[in-house]
């Protein structure tokens, strides 16, 4: 907003149509230097086709794609980027040393080979052949050659799917240093604890278009519910005819409650039951938001 | 926006794509080589086939040694290019291995010019092991012209067939690939008269022998060696070059539809 030149990657209103699925419906995204935005979303919501359309693997159909001010089919906007693509295939033939190498003559001003190892925790697999690999090991492979060329602004398309919680911790280690360094990163995941951790800012995709965009902050606040728990024997069944209700349920001598307004549902919890045990008042995490979020754009 | 143009400009004139198109060719021979499925059968068939119908079946037939040498050694060179373009496109295609290449970004033709490059360096193996055999066991005595200009039939036959191999690449999906490549590849060998001359197959089919690419590579390689074949020279390469052209002009539409 104050400085243009911040942005790297743009979606103009960008629409996307697969014969009859609208896979993108008029999407506007900007991604700026030092920025990790988290693409959020049910499968089928258009994440990976919008990513597309930022790689120049597909062209919009309406709106417009754009990578530093370049179409991004080209060249020189290409050199700049880097991606790890949720259904890459890698050949099984070829060492892990050999891909790396074969990535970095792709690029201008690559980083040495020891650096992209050492950043993708692939040091101890050069010599190993890519098809002998396990999944998590196959995903830090294709980690390492999206970070072989020094690019500008990565595309991770699920990157931490399949890694054990060691390698998840390395890989967003490095993507942290990485977005110190000035790196934009857009990010799509499965893992809502993965969003928390890393996004500076969020868009919720369902259907082809953006039900929600903000900070993390901002999307959780959207949701106002929490979740409150406790040992009562008050009846449930009651308790979810009170006022800012969503739910209430029994679980054994505990009720799940997920209420709007927690303050005046514990205040009345209390009256009720002074017996009651074991009180937890819980915040809605992104997963609560994005869930809640998605239903109302159904 | 400056800023961002000039070190646009500075990034693509500090590149050198040189490094990556040999890395790309180097590569892609190394995987080829390390898929034994794949090199083995293509690597012996040709010199197998030579053995079994040019040497022993046909012992003390100089003629038929003479002629199948020439014709295998175009048969040899089908089998990488139709293979490595035909199914090995289609696969990466499909997995996306192809997309990230291009993401990452590949330069522009090192991803088929190094599988050109492998085909013909199959192609070229394949014709030195026939040459070799065809000398020792088979008695054929060429001109030294005449053994380089089959070697270079057998290498740039390539051409023709890999540009038939990718349109198969470029639209197939990855598990009939194999099935259609080799729906082309056995027959056409056969009706193009790279097995035994057609004059021994029933007439018709000898009839439109000129409709399939390897027969006018087969052609070729039987003028190098000096035998009685159909057609001139210029006319069986215009066709092969258009036939090239046109597989070539249809794949890049379909793989560009394709990304």
């Amino acid at each position: 907003m104050s400085d243009d030149t911040d942005v790297v990657a743009v979606l103009n209103g960008a629409s996307k149509r697969f014969g009859k699925l609208q896979a993108l419906d008029g999407v506007n995204l900007q991604v700026r230097r030092g920025n990790v935005l988290a693409l959020l979303g049910p499968n089928g919501a258009g994440k990976t086709t919008a990513i597309s359309l930022l790689l120049g693997l597909q062209r919009p159909d309406a709106g417009s794609a754009s990578l530093f001010g370049l179409a991004p089919h080209l060249l020189a906007a290409r050199r700049r980027i880097g991606a790890m693509l949720q259904a890459a295939a890698v050949p099984d033939g070829l060492r892990v040393g050999e891909l790396i190498a074969l990535f970095r003559s792709y690029y201008p001003n690559p980083r040495t080979i020891a650096d992209i190892a050492a950043m993708a925790g692939v040091e101890m697999l050069l010599a190993r052949q890519y098809g002998k690999l396990s999944g998590g090991q196959q995903r830090r492979v294709q980690f390492a050659l999206a970070i072989a060329g020094r690019a500008e602004i990565l595309f991770l398309d699920e990157p931490t799917t399949g890694l054990d919680i060691d390698a998840r911790s390395t890989l967003w280690k490095t993507i942290r240093t990485l977005v110190n360094e000035g790196c934009a990163i857009v990010l799509t995941t499965h893992y809502l604890e993965e969003a928390e951790a890393l996004a500076d800012s969020v868009a919720v995709l369902a259907n082809g278009r953006i039900v929600a965009e903000g900070s993390v902050a901002q999307i959780r606040a959207r949701v106002a519910q929490k979740k409150i728990r406790c040992v009562t024997s008050t009846d449930a069944g009651a308790i979810a005819n009170w006022p800012s209700m969503r739910s209430a349920m029994r679980d054994g001598d505990r009720v799940e409650i997920v209420a709007d307004a927690a303050e005046a549902v514990v205040r009345r919890l209390l009256d009720q039951d002074a017996q009651l045990q074991e009180l937890e008042i819980q915040r809605a995490g992104l997963a609560e938001a994005f869930v809640e979020i998605t239903k109302e754009a159904a | 926006m400056n800023a961002i143009a000039q070190s646009t400009v500075m990034s693509s004139t500090a590149y050198r794509s040189l490094p990556a198109y040999v890395l790309e060719a180097k590569y892609e021979f190394l995987r080829v080589l390390r898929t034994p499925s794949f090199a083995v059968p293509t690597l012996m068939f040709p010199p197998l086939f030579f053995l079994l119908f040019g040497l022993l079946l046909n012992h003390g037939n100089a003629g038929a040694a003479h002629y199948l040498f020439a014709t295998y050694s175009v048969f040899g060179v089908m089998a990488p290019s139709l293979f490595g373009f035909g199914v090995a496109v289609a696969i990466e295609r499909e997995k996306g291995w192809l997309a990230l290449k291009r993401v990452a970004p590949m330069p522009p033709g090192a991803y088929l010019l190094a599988k050109l490059f492998m085909a013909m360096l199959f192609g070229a193996l394949i014709y030195l092991v026939l040459a070799a055999m065809a000398f020792a066991l088979g008695g054929v005595r060429l001109a030294f012209l005449q053994w380089l200009a089959l070697g270079v039939v057998s290498i740039g036959g390539a051409l023709p067939m890999c540009a038939l191999g990718l349109v198969i690449g470029s639209r197939a999906n990855a598990s009939a690939a194999p099935a259609i490549v080799n729906l082309i590849y056995l027959p056409m060998s056969f009706l193009s008269g790279l097995w035994m001359p057609l004059s021994m197959v029933p007439h018709f089919l000898a009839q439109i022998a000129p409709l399939w690419p390897a027969w006018h590579l087969g052609q070729l390689a039987l003028m190098t060696t000096g035998q009685p074949t159909t057609g001139g020279i210029g006319g069986h390469l215009l066709w092969l070059g258009a036939f090239s052209a046109v597989c070539f002009g249809i794949a890049r539409r379909w793989l560009a539809r394709s990304s």
